[in-house]
């Protein structure tokens, strides 16, 4: 009997899962088990109550109002907040250099396409925690004192402390003028959107598009900035002690960072964007130029559209990496969510278990979210046969 | 309409030879020549001074950053430190056992990798089951008259090499397994399988570092303690065999169905349809997938530094802090640079060679 249930393969399935199943209760029950007496023993006391605690240390770069005596919860926001703000701007410099970088390597001029393969063979074969420490260290910390800043029309500085930027400062009537210019971005992405429509449809594009356009940005914040009697000034950063004021301050943690993720990633981005315009097939470029489309026609409304489909997921993918691999700032003290949560915050409350499972959870959010993202995208642009 | 003849158009002047090529890929358009000479210019600033101060300037050997000039490259720093930015803290007279483990490993890679040399399934049993047994005892001692050497005196090169292999060995069947269990059939199997690989992918590896560091220590009994070796070994491991397991399935979904329902008619058990016929040519389909996981695995194995490990970077790093060599970070962190670069672009070319061979077919 029990040999005919055995020899059944739906029966050893059934058998097979109890088994996982049990085993992986077992398992995690004896962890659970181990930590409970492990954190009583220590006298590490568990629960989230610690996130309403005060802190009690500073962080040297905060984009929301923070100070020591605000709690722990805090300390996770500012952190979750530096990690975004250089994700950000990896994102956005790592596209823009992988996709130069990319189309650079299939140029026909031999030495550009030839020293963008050495850009891409030689960054990413090293780690990037090595070129982390190598901007830092090498080149950020060998810069001259406040005092000896390299400046630019001596409203850009650049020093050991940082690099310093002049900072635009609005009255309440440039505050309109700002608004207005995003009023204006709006309805100028909505015209596109029904040009491309209009020409979806009819096979005409809308008159005067691009003046339009322009008029729009330009024009509006121009003319209620004037309207509101705005004034705007800016706050150009000045020697004052021992260091700068005033402007915007970016930390030399920040900026190594920046640099090393940027300069990384590119170097993946080209690749992903090299196959992607490589896999549009030849015919397409032949047909394209022997209707009598220029050679920047034929990549931007050829192959281009064709390649983005291509390109799309595993570029999505490297900034998913980009947004991981931003972690490392805790190495040169950039205080990201890793560095100042599940660093300082961890050691100052002992609570491991607690301060990582949130950190994880939020990688793991904005991984997940990412990715169902991409899948839509893909189900939305993927070929429909007939 | 043309009524008139058209004269027949001259030959181009240039069609081969050198300076045809240079026209035809240098300065074929207008802005070709200005990208050519922009280039040509910036490359004729940069490299010059670059050999002059990496080689002719340099300075090659040394007691401390003193004997080094403004002007060169302080090669002294590496050229002081090298035993130790191969071996770590080993204790000197024992370093001939990491170079057992060194030249182990060379031979195994080249057993496998070079196509000419016979007897690839005995390399394969030899580089992943009896080398790395050796090694380890060889390595960590405390066997065969040999003295024990704590993981605590490894570092350098050996650590950077150790956790690579290891990682690699033990990542490659559990990867298998999940791959395996992502596709199967069982509803229990699958969903575990799938959690664990999307948890793995979706966070950082320094999380897992720190997990392994800080948190498995409370997950087992007091008496069971792990080293630090160990405990990253068996974080890195945790996270490169989600990736691994992503890449066998990948394998694994460009096997036509028919080889399983053909293993099925022959009565062929799940079990013996794998690993008989579904999973070598899986596999085998995605080598270069494989290697290039190990080559993620291997630039992440100086995450370690974080946890209070000392690899190659980190070694390298510590001696950057000696007040006998400052200023000399540059030349550190470009000897390391050059010996990840080494290992990374030789394993990426490889790969990229498999894959042109598989094309070719």
């Amino acid at each position: 009997m029990l040999l005919r249930l055995w020899r059944d393969s739906a029966w050893r399935a059934v058998l097979f899962q109890v088994l996982l199943i049990s085993l992986v209760l077992l398992f995690g029950g004896w962890i659970v088990d181990n930590t409970l007496t492990n954190l009583e023993n220590r006298g590490i006391s568990t629960g989230f109550d610690f996130l309403s605690q005060s802190a009690g240390f500073g962080i040297i770069q905060s984009l929301i109002e923070y100070n020591e005596s605000l709690s722990f919860g805090h300390t996770f926001v500012v952190g979750l907040l530096n990690t975004l703000l250089v994700s950000a701007l990896g994102i956005v410099f790592a596209t823009l250099l992988g996709f130069g970088m990319g189309v650079a390597r299939l140029s026909s001029n031999w030495l550009l396409a030839k020293v963008a393969a050495v850009y891409v063979e030689v960054f990413r074969n090293i780690p990037l925690l090595l070129q982390i420490f190598f901007w830092y260290f090498a080149v950020l910390s060998v810069l001259p004192s406040p005092r000896q800043s390299l400046s630019l029309f001596d409203i850009f500085f650049l020093n050991i402390r940082g690099v310093f930027l002049p900072e635009p400062v609005f009255d309440a009537g440039g505050m309109i003028a700002v608004w207005a210019f995003v009023v204006a971005a709006v309805l100028t992405v909505g015209l596109v959107l029904l040009n491309k429509r209009q020409r979806k449809n009819t096979g005409r594009p809308l008159p005067f598009l691009k003046a339009t356009g322009a008029l729009l940005l330009i024009g509006l914040p121009v003319v209620t900035f004037w309207l509101a009697n705005g004034s705007l000034h800016w706050d150009v950063p000045h020697l004052k002690g021992f260091g700068f004021k005033g402007g915007i301050e970016l930390l030399p943690e920040l900026l190594a960072l920046w640099f090393a993720l940027t300069v990384y990633t590119a170097a993946f981005i080209a690749e992903v964007v090299r196959s992607g315009i490589e896999s549009v097939s030849k015919g397409q470029k032949e047909a394209a130029a022997a209707l009598g489309l220029r050679p920047g026609r034929v990549m931007n409304l050829v192959v281009i559209p064709q390649a983005m489909r291509v390109i799309i997921p595993p570029l999505t993918n490297q900034y998913l990496n980009l947004i991981k691999n931003s972690s490392l700032a805790t190495a040169i003290g950039y205080p990201d969510l890793v560095s100042v949560f599940a660093g300082t915050t961890l050691n100052q409350t002992g609570q491991a278990i607690e301060v990582i499972a949130m950190t994880m959870a939020v990688y793991l959010t904005i991984s997940l979210t990412v990715s169902m993202l991409m899948n839509m995208y893909n189900r939305w642009v993927a070929l429909v046969e007939r | 309409m043309q009524k008139e003849m058209i004269e027949a158009r001259t030959p181009p002047i240039m069609t081969v030879g050198a300076l045809a090529w240079i026209k035809g890929n240098l300065f074929n358009t207008a802005t070709n020549c200005l990208v050519t000479l922009v280039i040509a210019y910036g490359l004729f600033a940069l490299i010059p001074p670059l050999i002059q101060w990496a080689f002719i300037e340099a300075v090659w050997t040394g007691e401390s950053s003193a004997d080094c000039t403004a002007d060169g490259a302080c090669w002294a720093f590496v050229n002081a430190r090298l035993d130790q930015f191969i071996y770590g803290f080993y204790p000197p007279e024992h370093t001939w056992r990491v170079d057992i483990f060194f030249v182990q490993l060379a031979v195994v890679l080249a057993w496998l990798m070079i196509p000419a040399i016979p007897g690839k399934k005995y390399g394969l049993v030899y580089g992943l089951v009896a080398m790395p047994i050796t090694s380890w005892i060889v390595l960590s001692g405390g066997m065969l008259g040999l003295t024990p050497v704590d993981t605590h005196d490894w570092g350098g090169l050996m650590v950077t090499l150790v956790l690579a292999m290891y990682g690699m060995l033990a990542s490659l069947p559990i990867g298998v397994l999940l791959a395996l269990g992502r596709r199967s059939e069982m509803p229990v199997v699958r969903t575990f399988c799938t959690v664990y690989i999307e948890l793995w992918r979706g966070v950082p590896l320094i999380t897992v570092l720190f997990m392994a560091s800080v948190m498995l220590p409370l997950f087992v009994p007091e008496e069971i303690v792990f080293d630090k070796l160990i405990r990253a070994m068996i974080g890195m491991v945790m996270f490169q065999s989600a990736y691994m397991a992503e890449v066998v399935r990948g394998g694994l979904q460009a096997i036509p169905k028919g080889q399983q329902e053909a293993c099925d008619s022959l009565g062929m058990g799940y079990w013996k349809s794998m690993l008989l016929v579904v999973l070598p040519q899986a596999v085998r389909m995605v080598i270069p997938g494989i290697v290039n996981t190990f080559i993620a695995l291997f630039k992440d194995t100086s995450l370690v530094l974080i946890i209070g490990l000392f690899d190659l970077l980190s070694i390298v790093q510590a001696g950057l802090n000696d007040p006998v060599w400052l200023g000399t970070s540059t030349e550190g962190y470009i000897f390391a640079a050059l010996v990840f670069w080494i290992f990374c672009f030789g394993m990426s070319r490889y790969s990229q060679s498999l894959e042109n061979k598989r094309q070719e077919h």
